[in-house]
């Protein structure tokens, strides 16, 4: 730093240019490591998945002979731990829409209730959000295994579904809340007296000025039910039930060490949440920094 | 899950906007029964799926015999070191990662842009998926990481999965490539709700460079700091895929954190009330965070 100071009491145009490049050069330096650091994981997936089933002990920084035949068996379902995979990946669907609509139906009908209709007690349901928010989902696990064989869901993707949607309602609940403030409470006021309901006032004003908040909820909520495992995992354990996330976990207790294929659909497996990502990465940046713009 | 996160910073600097309860007609009569009506969904699944699980949880861990049995364990001591090494470690590293970054991210250069879109992947990906390469990189001596040290050094390298600070420091590092980039999300976020004015306020006093990090944007930022790390120490205690995939617990069981500990017991054991007084002994530490927590939000409106 004395370098900085001094050089701007020198201040001749040599040291600032010297000094800009050196910074920017910096800069470049760290972008390279930061981009290494985030690919090497994905790139080591692919090395994986193009091997070709003897390469794999192998050991090499590029496939000796790259071949996609492991996506082949992947998606014509060649191999018996496959034998389900696109039912699965359709159970995967299932799970991650509905989670999503429940989450959106529920979160939107409670915080509009919260935020909008006077409601004595409502900081009691937004304490109860609060803590369902931190308590760490795992830690309910084993209960909640109990709990789903008592309730007789056992097994059903549906178990599932509402276990998610119940983790996910709280964040619905606050970035809900925090967007609807952004809404003149003057148009509920005029529908009122123009005679709507609650529920005309929450299905023809709330809902599609929420819109925005909506879409950033919603890719959460389908984000989360798509890559969780430990849920699904304990939820579900037929191979007709399963979900993509249960499947593909199954390799890792194989011996003959399918790694390509394991890679292979591990790939297929996150193509999804990842066009999700690029193609709503806006909103979902929108919906963790919804109380920063507005402050 | 509860990985996912969501704090939004708030504006150290805006005094909060305070509304008055929204309708100001009285909530009548037919109000009440839609209002009862619009809440029966959520309370319903909170009660089924909240407030049962954990009374539920709360009686299977009720037995002061089952917290002796555990305490006489070996294997949870070394676990609930793992577990405080773990949270201590990965969470304050990540943390203060992300805070340096998220100033390298506030560039808005195009290739710095276009790097943020690629940094944010790991956060989008399925942990199951990206964990389990990360093992594949490591666990044996033809993972690539073995390949990239033969490269350099021309022999073979550590057998990582074998030594347990090895394995445990795998843990550490694959948590904070999955989470450093959302944080560093958040705290691009805070960055930008500190109004610009406050830094060129501080230019003409002279200040620049690195004072302007530690006399501006950290005291700014340090609400957001501390509340996140709050946050983040919740969340991390009960993260069970991170080393249920990474070391699964390699070698010997000795890299165990609480929730794969308890997950084991549960599961593979079938002691499920070992299982849940191993996740119950994290309380101690998670009620007083948790407190914390809620106070700062309170005394300090970041919202969350």
């Amino acid at each position: 730093m004395s370098a900085t100071t001094s050089g701007r009491q020198f201040g001749s145009p040599m040291f600032y240019r010297l000094q800009r490049w050196s910074v920017e050069g910096l800069c470049i330096l760290l972008g390279l490591v930061l981009l290494f650091w985030t690919l090497a994981p994905i790139y080591n997936m692919w090395n994986i998945a193009l091997d070709s089933h003897d390469d794999i002990f192998a050991g090499t920084l590029w496939p000796a002979h790259p071949s996609v035949d492991s996506f082949r068996v992947v998606v014509t379902q060649d191999f018996w731990y496959l034998a389900h995979f696109w039912h699965q990946f359709g159970n995967s669907f299932i799970v991650g829409l509905s989670t999503m609509a429940v989450t959106l139906g529920i979160g939107s009908l409670a915080s509009f209730t919260v935020g909008r209709m006077r409601l004595k007690k409502g900081w009691m349901l937004t304490n109860a959000a609060l803590m369902t928010y931190v308590i760490p989902a795992s830690f309910l696990a084993i209960p909640f295994y109990r709990i789903m064989q008592i309730y007789g869901l056992a097994n059903h993707l549906s178990s599932v579904i509402l276990a998610l949607s119940t983790f996910a309602t709280p964040y619905a609940i606050f970035i809900f809340s925090q967007y609807s403030k952004s809404i003149p409470m003057e148009l509920d006021e005029a529908a009122r007296i123009d005679g709507a309901n609650p529920w005309q006032i929450y299905w023809k004003i709330y809902l599609p000025l929420m819109a925005p908040a909506m879409v950033a909820v919603g890719t959460y909520a389908l984000l989360l039910a798509w890559n969780e495992y430990l849920y699904n995992f304990l939820m579900l354990s037929t191979p007709e039930s399963m979900t993509v996330a249960v499947a593909l976990a199954q390799f890792l207790n194989s011996d003959e060490s399918p790694w390509n294929l394991m890679m292979a659909t591990a790939i297929l497996y996150a193509l999804p949440p990842i066009l999700l990502y690029y193609g709503f990465r806006r909103y979902m940046a929108a919906g963790l920094t919804m109380g920063g713009v507005k402050g | 899950m509860s990985n996912t996160l969501r704090v939004s910073a708030a504006g150290p600097a805006i005094p909060r906007v305070s509304r008055r309860p929204p309708w100001r007609l009285r909530l009548q009569g037919s109000d009440t029964a839609w209002a009862i009506a619009f809440l029966v969904p959520y309370v319903a699944i909170f009660v089924a799926f909240i407030a049962y699980p954990v009374a539920f949880g709360l009686w299977m861990g009720s037995n002061p015999a089952l917290y002796r049995l555990l305490f006489s364990d070996p294997r949870y001591v070394i676990t609930a070191i793992n577990t405080l090494l773990f949270v201590a470690i990965g969470v304050n590293v990540k943390m203060f990662l992300a805070f340096l970054l998220s100033g390298f991210f506030m560039n808005r250069s195009w290739w710095a842009r276009s790097l943020l879109v690629i940094y944010l992947l790991p956060w989008a990906l399925p942990g199951l998926v990206v964990f389990t390469s990360i093992h594949f990189m490591l666990v044996t001596q033809w993972g690539l990481l073995d390949s990239l040290w033969r490269a350099i050094t021309g022999s073979d390298g550590p057998l990582f999965m074998v030594s347990t600070p090895i394995a445990m420091t795998a843990n550490i590092v694959a948590y904070i490539w999955k989470w450093l980039p959302f944080w560093t999300l958040i705290f691009i976020a805070a960055r930008m709700s500190i109004p610009q004015d406050i830094y060129d306020a501080a230019e003409i006093d002279g200040a620049s460079g690195y004072r302007r990090l530690i006399y501006v944007t950290f005291p700014l930022l340090a609400n957001v700091y501390l509340v996140a790390t709050l946050l983040s120490c919740v969340w991390t205690l009960g993260d069970f895929p991170t080393v249920y995939f990474v070391s699964s617990g390699a070698p010997a069981r000795t890299t165990d954190v609480l929730a794969t500990y308890g997950f084991h017991e549960a599961f593979d054991f079938g002691y499920p009330n070992l299982g849940v007084a191993a996740m119950m002994s994290a309380l101690p530490l998670m009620i007083p965070l948790v407190i914390l927590l809620m106070r700062r939000v309170r005394a300090t409106g970041v919202q969350l």
